[in-house]
């Protein structure tokens, strides 16, 4: 019973060693996806554009590495992040494209105006394919290995001192 | 010339904390003359942070751009009233209001603590001495808010605009006050430690500036619960946000420290255990100021995080809270127990009391720091949210409010229960709205059983009053009557719009009707409109309840300094509860979102908080009133 007396201050000694610890240690508030090493969500799109050619998880999973970029005519963000994409599209980067609540005629616009880097691109009406990737925003692009498996996930939109750093994840995911 | 008179205010009255701490703690011959001159210089202390305080506020009223302070955080197009109370809006002028009133405290204690043995009040003045000295320490040297910027600013940068409301006027100063108003409390336990002298005298000199600061936390959270609830727009008055649990800790040690004070008064028992809840109490301040300033933990409340300072109010803190519970560990071993009470009691209700406050105290405290334990320890990040506190705390807290009931029908030392037979009929009641809850209302058992304690207390908290002369009553008395009651307002009114509440997220055209609760409201139009430092989109919407129409305009804000977008809810309060109404973005196709919110009784939780706040009032009132009459008596 004697010993109950130096519980108080036994506490604050922990408390005091868990906040020197924070100090010394300051928050990361980066938290890294819980779908990063998990295969990509099963999914068959259609073509965002009628006449082209669909998207599909197996589509993912063809043996090839390649970036899956979630983007939409309507986004600001998009178009700046544009001639980056082209730039990746020519250092030999895959890349598919996931329309978030496009309409096709806006989106041949804007392909035609941006220039069109992506293989395929398919249409995600209700953003429903959006938030089985984990994503919450456009645009966004994932690290997709030959497996279908996500590697990693860039929120935002690409710059170009992104793309050593994505041409280099693109080619570790074999 | 003002900045530089407030500093050196701020310097002077450091060298006189030194001076204090010196004569009260120094040599047995020193101690023996230091009673007169450690009083005399505590108020000097306290009138020269008031001045420099008051330095502060009048160079934010000028917008002085050539005090850096100012440049960065006022702007001349500023309101009057934002101006002055934007001197604490920002760290350093948070910290010297802080200090202010730690200054005011101690100045209070040497002057109207007359009744305390000098030797206890000296010691106490020395601890008041040493924790005014770090915190001037952490000003002069980590936080000056004096410091010049030369060449001066061209305009300032203005104040984030979420606290350009009346509610940073009262918020802050309420809250610390009540913060700070507990260091007196802190200062008495440690001097009392020192002296040896833990008894009833020890317990009504405390009494007054703990139930005082109480009172204040009491107004200050439930002040902030208001503003977080029509300002942040998100129409909630609760988030356990890290910050609003800093505010909530210390209120749960000094609700424990105002019952267990009582019965160290009355029957001189649970000396170690008050004199323990009294640093506790103080110690869950500095720890909240301290999670405040730092930025340890992540919170809504978007202070500057900086690790220097961090360290420098965390050594502190570590310093004071040490120093105090070694002084605890090495000295309560000699507090002998005092006189022993039956099971059945006043004492042992409030024994009951105080583990039950201190075992949420408990679950709020681990709900806050378990991320950061567990992140040191595993690396793992987690967050604690609303679910955990609610599913522990929540039947505790009822738990303690089925107590209240209780406690204030017993006698003391020892009780045959014999009372307790008025409590069947408000049992009775508590029982059928349960019931009723049950089979007419959506929602959780909690929130039911909380419905139904609520109406039990309400009733019961008036049986202390029963076969009492009402007018010669004492107003103690009334106070806690009207505190237990303002309790059970509080539940009904958390208890009935968690469970009743109809929200409604649309997209709506001009034109547009849309039905919330009983309410049919008309989205009439947006339109633009401006302000003395904003320009707004302007909703306007009207709302019926059958008949009559109330116009509500709630805004989207954009303020220019700092570029900021806030949203300005519409509020209609009505009996039965409020509707409140959110316009959000406009979409493309020409409807805009709107949130409309019924939220029935809703008002009752505030209501409740300022009757509790009443309850501690008429106490303090009627205790020192009683003082006077006593003292012209002799």
């Amino acid at each position: 019973m004697k010993m109950l007396r130096f519980l108080p201050l036994v506490l604050v000694a922990l408390i005091v060693a868990a906040m020197v610890w924070r100090l010394a240690n300051p928050p990361d508030t980066d938290v890294a996806s819980g779908m990063i090493g998990k295969p990509v969500p099963e999914f068959a799109a259609t073509a965002a554009l009628p006449g082209e050619p669909m998207l599909s998880s197996a589509n993912l999973a063809d043996g090839r590495p390649k970036l899956v970029n979630f983007f939409a005519s309507w986004c600001v963000p998009c178009i700046g992040e544009a001639p980056v994409l082209a730039i990746l599209k020519q250092q030999g980067v895959p890349i598919v494209g996931i329309a978030v609540r496009d309409r096709p005629a806006d989106l041949r616009q804007f392909l035609s105006d941006n220039g069109n880097p992506f293989e395929r691109i398919g249409s995600d009406p209700q953003s429903k394919l959006q938030l089985a990737f984990g994503s919450a925003g456009v645009p966004e692009t994932f690290v997709v290995d030959g497996k279908g498996i996500i590697q990693s996930q860039h929120i935002g939109p690409i710059e170009p001192d992104d793309v050593p750093g994505l041409v280099q994840a693109v080619k570790d995911a074999k | 010339m003002i900045a530089e008179a407030g500093l050196a205010a701020l310097w002077l009255a450091a060298a006189l904390a030194i001076l204090q701490i010196v004569l009260a703690f120094g040599p047995k011959q020193v101690r023996l003359v230091a009673a007169g001159p450690v009083r005399s210089i505590a108020i000097v202390e306290g009138a020269l942070t008031v001045f420099a305080m008051a330095m502060l506020m009048w160079v934010f009223e000028r917008t002085d751009l050539s005090v850096l302070l100012v440049a960065e955080n006022s702007h001349s197009a500023k309101p009057w009233l934002y101006k002055v109370a934007g001197a604490w809006g920002n760290h350093e002028g948070s910290m010297l209001l802080w200090v202010t009133i730690l200054g005011l405290a101690g100045a209070a204690l040497a002057i109207f603590s007359r009744r305390l043995d000098t030797k206890t009040l000296t010691a106490a003045l020395g601890a008041q001495g040493a924790l005014a000295l770090g915190f001037f320490g952490f000003l002069l040297f980590a936080s000056n808010p004096f410091a010049r910027l030369n060449p001066p600013a061209f305009e300032g940068r203005g104040l984030n605009p979420l606290l350009q409301d009346p509610g940073l006027v009262f918020h802050p100063p309420t809250l610390y006050v009540g913060y700070v108003g507990l260091s007196v409390a802190f200062s008495l336990a440690v001097g009392a430690l020192l002296t040896s002298r833990v008894d009833s005298e020890l317990a009504k000199a405390m009494r007054p500036w703990v139930l005082g600061a109480w009172i204040m936390l009491t107004l200050g959270i439930t002040a902030g619960s208001y503003w977080a609830y029509y300002e942040l727009g998100w129409g909630g008055w609760w988030f356990w946000d890290p910050v609003e649990n800093a505010s909530l800790m210390p209120w749960l040690a000094a609700t424990a420290l105002l019952h267990s004070i009582n019965v160290l008064a009355a029957r001189d028992s649970l000396r170690a255990w008050t004199v323990m809840l009294a640093m506790i109490a103080f110690s869950m301040s500095m720890i909240g100021t301290f999670l405040v300033r730092s930025g340890v933990l992540t919170s809504v409340h978007a202070f500057a995080v900086d690790p220097e300072r961090g360290t420098f109010i965390l050594a502190l803190l570590a310093f004071y809270i040490g120093a105090a519970f070694t002084l605890f560990a090495l000295r309560s071993g000699k507090l002998s127990e005092g006189p022993r009470f039956e099971l059945v009691s006043r004492e042992a209700a409030l024994v009951g009391n105080n583990l039950l406050l201190t075992v949420i105290l408990g679950i709020v405290f681990i709900g806050t720091l378990y991320p950061l334990f567990i992140e040191a320890l595993t690396g793992d990040k987690l967050s604690v949210g609303a679910p955990y506190f609610n599913a522990v705390a929540g039947p505790l807290a009822l738990l303690l409010a089925l107590l209240v009931c209780v406690g204030p029908l017993l006698n003391w030392r020892g009780d045959s229960g014999e009372k307790l037979k008025r409590l069947i009929v408000p049992a009775l009641v508590g029982v059928t709205v349960v019931a009723i809850a049950i089979v007419t209302m959506p929602g959780g058992l909690l929130s039911k059983a909380g419905l139904g304690i609520a109406a039990m207390l309400a009733i019961s908290a008036f049986l202390p009053l029963v076969g009492r002369k009402l007018r010669r009553t004492p107003l103690s008395t009334w106070g806690m009557v009207i505190a237990h009651f303002g309790i059970a307002v509080t539940l009904v009114g958390m208890a009935a719009s968690t469970m009743l509440t109809k929200e409604v997220l649309t997209a709506a055209r001009p034109g547009e009707q849309v039905q919330v609760g009983p309410w049919l409201v008309e989205f009439k139009s947006v339109a633009p409109t401006a302000g003395p430092n904003w320009t707004a989109l302007e909703a306007e919407l009207r709302a019926s309840r059958g008949s009559g129409v109330t116009v509500l305009k709630p805004q989207a804000r954009y303020y220019t300094s700092p570029p900021t977008e806030t949203t300005e809810s519409a509020i209609k309060t009505v009996a039965s509860g409020q509707l409140y109404t959110v316009l959000g973005k406009p979409a493309e196709d020409g409807r805009w979102q709107l949130r409309l919110w019924w939220k029935p009784l809703v008002t009752l939780i505030w209501l409740g908080g300022a009757l509790i706040a009443l309850g501690g009032a008429l106490s303090l009132g009627g205790r020192a009133w009683r003082g006077l009459r006593k003292g012209r008596e002799r």
